[in-house]
């Protein structure tokens, strides 16, 4: 049995909960149940941000029928481990969505049902209804990624500062550029 | 006339209904003339205030702020509430970026700390006083920048500042612009922010990313997605 690290094989889901507390999400994806769900999607790797979490996850090596878990609490700059994922479960943050969708990789959002005032969930539900990601709560994040059909959903087209720019520019009586 | 208690106590009425009715027809004239686009086509460079936030508010900022000319918006002086740390970095980054581009000619722009009006799910009855402190040190802020434009997308910091803004016009201080852009992430309902700026009549332009919103309040306008 040898190590699937070359890269040709390597499959890795990013976790993310950027500067949050979002125990239930990071828990959720620690049961056997999610991660063998990962393994028989193809996956091989686990790779968790937890943020401000209490619950720290179990790390492990890639054995036979299951994921190779890992995690870290925070880091400077996730773009290098969104770069490598082949899938990202992220909570509802729209920095965390815009920067993953941006670079078109596959993504899970799940919102925080704890968060009281929840406006995060009408942005995840927006795209989810647009086709650009799937939305889940933690309790039924294995369902979501049995089902899940990563090859239906749509790329998202990039933001446009322009038109925003244009009317205040008008407003105030520069010229059009 | 006798110059007695009584006509003394007349006089004083007069002139003190005399200032309200004043102070309410100067009020009414600027509700009416905010949203009304500038006469003037005087080129000049106008003084900016940006009012950042934490989470998405910043970097939703910085992107309209890349679209926007540099020489038409300066000085710019840059406002984070004192327990955001990342924010006024960013800016700083962006303001960097453009010192490199313009050979070191650019006005250096200003950052600024100013005191929430209220910490998420710090209780209602604080945030009173917090309140009342953030709109004197707000005020303080304004006395010293007095911005032509004020460029806002949501934290509550904005309040008070856009508040004073207000008051400014009323009182002749200065006439600030203030163009406020809902965050992205507000798709079916405005945020506590956006729907003060929005019913007072606060904002001279206010903008919405999603096309929703601006069914739902038809005096904003529909920009599409920032980011």
């Amino acid at each position: 049995m040898g190590e699937i690290e070359d890269s040709e094989n390597r499959r890795m889901v990013f976790v993310t909960v950027g500067t949050t507390l979002f125990d239930a999400l990071v828990r959720a994806v620690d049961t056997k149940e999610f991660k063998q769900e990962l393994f028989r999607k193809g996956y091989t790797h686990l790779l968790i941000q937890m943020g401000r979490g209490f619950y720290t996850p179990t790390k492990s090596e890639a054995e036979d029928g299951s994921v190779a878990v890992d995690y870290f609490t925070f880091s400077s700059s996730i773009a290098d481990h969104l770069r490598s994922a082949s899938l990202v479960i992220s909570h509802a943050g729209s920095g965390s969505i815009f920067e993953t969708l941006r670079l078109g990789k596959p993504l899970i959002v799940v919102v925080n049902e704890d968060l009281m005032d929840n406006h995060q969930s009408e942005l995840a539900e927006e795209l989810a209804e647009r086709k650009h990601l799937y939305c889940a709560r933690p309790r039924t994040l294995h369902r979501t990624i049995a089902d899940m059909d990563l090859a239906s959903l749509l790329p998202y087209p990039a933001g446009d500062a322009t038109p925003v720019a244009k009317l205040i520019n008008r407003f105030l009586g520069f010229p059009d550029d | 006339m006798e110059i007695n208690d009584e006509n003394l106590f007349s006089i004083s009425i007069v002139i003190i209904i005399g200032l309200i009715f004043i102070s309410i027809v100067r009020v009414i004239y600027v509700i009416y003339q905010t949203g009304k686009p500038l006469h003037s086509k005087s080129q000049k460079p106008m003084s900016t205030l940006i009012v950042l936030g934490s989470g998405g508010h910043t970097a939703e900022m910085i992107n309209v702020l890349s679209a926007l000319q540099k020489d038409r918006f300066m000085p710019r002086v840059y406002v984070a509430a004192a327990t955001d740390n990342m924010s006024l970095q960013k800016a700083s980054v962006l303001e960097d970026s453009l010192v490199d581009m313009n050979g070191g000619k650019v006005v250096s722009a200003k950052f600024m700390q100013i005191y929430r009006s209220r910490e998420v799910g710090q209780s209602y009855i604080t945030s009173i006083g917090t309140t009342l402190i953030a709109i004197a040190h707000a005020l303080w802020l304004m006395i010293k920048i007095r911005p032509q434009v004020i460029l806002c997308n949501g934290p509550g910091t904005c309040v008070p500042l856009c508040v004073i803004a207000f008051l400014f016009k009323v009182v002749g201080i200065r006439w600030s612009s203030v163009f406020y852009v809902e965050s992205i992430a507000r798709v079916k309902r405005l945020s506590l922010s956006g729907l003060l700026l929005y019913k007072l009549k606060i904002a001279d332009q206010f903008y919405v990313q999603w096309a929703q919103l601006q069914r739902k309040y038809p005096r904003a306008h529909y920009v599409g997605s920032l980011m």
